[in-house]
């Protein structure tokens, strides 16, 4: 049977949290299924909290073999990060 | 062992510890049921969610029969005869529509029996509002599962009407009076029969057909007639403390 049934990626905001985090996965026949199963696996059913299910085939990953033009961080061009201004006083919130 | 109902306590007292035991023994009943799907189920979430349903009723049944005397020894030693769970708990798990037959069934009379208890101001209200909501879950749980194998493939449709129409000859005894129980049964038979009918409905099933009430139908479980497959449960449930009794753990 859970050859039939896809994969889903399971999100979660905890009562107190900010953003949602990925929880795990699990193995759904649609999306209402995937919600209560997360419900049960996932949070234990404590109140307030806000789950996502997303089917894993909706998920584009950036690949391991780009990664180094992708990620790699242009310490050797300083002009690219903002670390030359002088922030005037009294502005908040920057 | 002797009846558990304190025998020098007032006649309110003795009535609600009889209702306790009655709503007690059924969510024992069930829970041990569910129990026995661990390792069984059809996929590892579906274990869950049974396992997760069971904790909650076995939860209950440790509140109610706390309240009609020592939760252990009502649990573990008494006879068949004294138990006082519906008939419809009592059956065997069956395949998996069975069981969720069994559940939507309960679950909705379940539900709205709490709901009810919980508006009122009775000895179980309190019991009753925090359970209303593990029961709404319960509902929910079997309500997805009906519309999914109702509506699923011609076997599982198949599976689930012979489910149905084989647990529903349990159902009238679901709304025989209960004694220390405040209740419209009435008005608790009909929101069940519209509430499952809904369900079926969108589930393509229909009501089943056949009696629920009177000489041909099943129901007395809460006089403490069972059926067969009853007593080899509680042999099992029983074992441990009947063997070393008094033992504790």
């Amino acid at each position: 049977m859970t050859q039939n049934w896809p994969l889903w990626e399971v999100f979660v905001r905890s009562r107190r949290g900010l953003s949602h985090t990925h929880a795990g996965s699990l193995h759904a026949p649609d999306a209402e299924m995937a919600l209560r199963n997360a419900r049960d696996l996932y949070t234990r059913r404590g109140e307030g909290v806000s789950i996502w299910v997303v089917p894993s085939t909706q998920i584009v990953a950036s690949s391991p073999d780009e990664r180094d033009p992708f990620f790699e961080p242009s310490a050797d061009k300083p002009y690219r990060h903002p670390t030359f201004y002088e922030i005037p006083e009294g502005v908040r919130h920057l | 062992m002797s009846t558990p109902v304190s025998s020098t306590g007032t006649g309110t007292a003795d009535v609600t510890a009889a209702a306790a035991l009655a709503l007690g023994d059924d969510a024992l009943i069930l829970s041990h049921r569910l129990g026995e799907w661990a390792g069984h189920a059809p996929v590892l979430e579906e274990e869950l969610a049974l396992a997760n349903i069971a904790l909650d009723l076995l939860g209950q049944a440790r509140v109610l029969l706390s309240m009609a005397g020592d939760e252990d020894e009502l649990a573990y030693l008494r006879e068949e005869r004294a138990f006082r769970n519906l008939q419809l708990v009592e059956q065997p798990n069956g395949d998996f529509a069975h069981t969720i037959a069994r559940q939507l069934y309960f679950s909705l009379y379940q539900h709205l029996l709490h709901t009810e208890l919980a508006a009122g101001d009775g000895p179980f209200a309190p019991l009753a509002a925090k359970a209303v909501k593990e029961t709404a879950y319960h509902r929910d749980h079997a309500e997805q599962w009906t519309l999914r194998l109702g509506d699923g493939t011609e076997e599982s449709r198949r599976r689930m009407r012979a489910a149905l129409d084989s647990l529903w000859k349990y159902t009238g005894e679901l709304f025989q009076p209960v004694e220390g129980l405040e209740l419209d049964t009435a008005a608790l038979e009909a929101a069940w029969l519209a509430a499952l009918g809904d369900v079926l409905e969108r589930a393509g099933l229909a009501l089943p057909e056949g009696p629920r009430t009177g000489a041909w139908a099943a129901g007395a479980g809460r006089q403490g007639l069972h059926t067969e497959p009853f007593g080899r449960m509680i042999a099992e449930m029983q074992h441990l403390h009947r063997s070393h009794p008094g033992a504790s753990w």
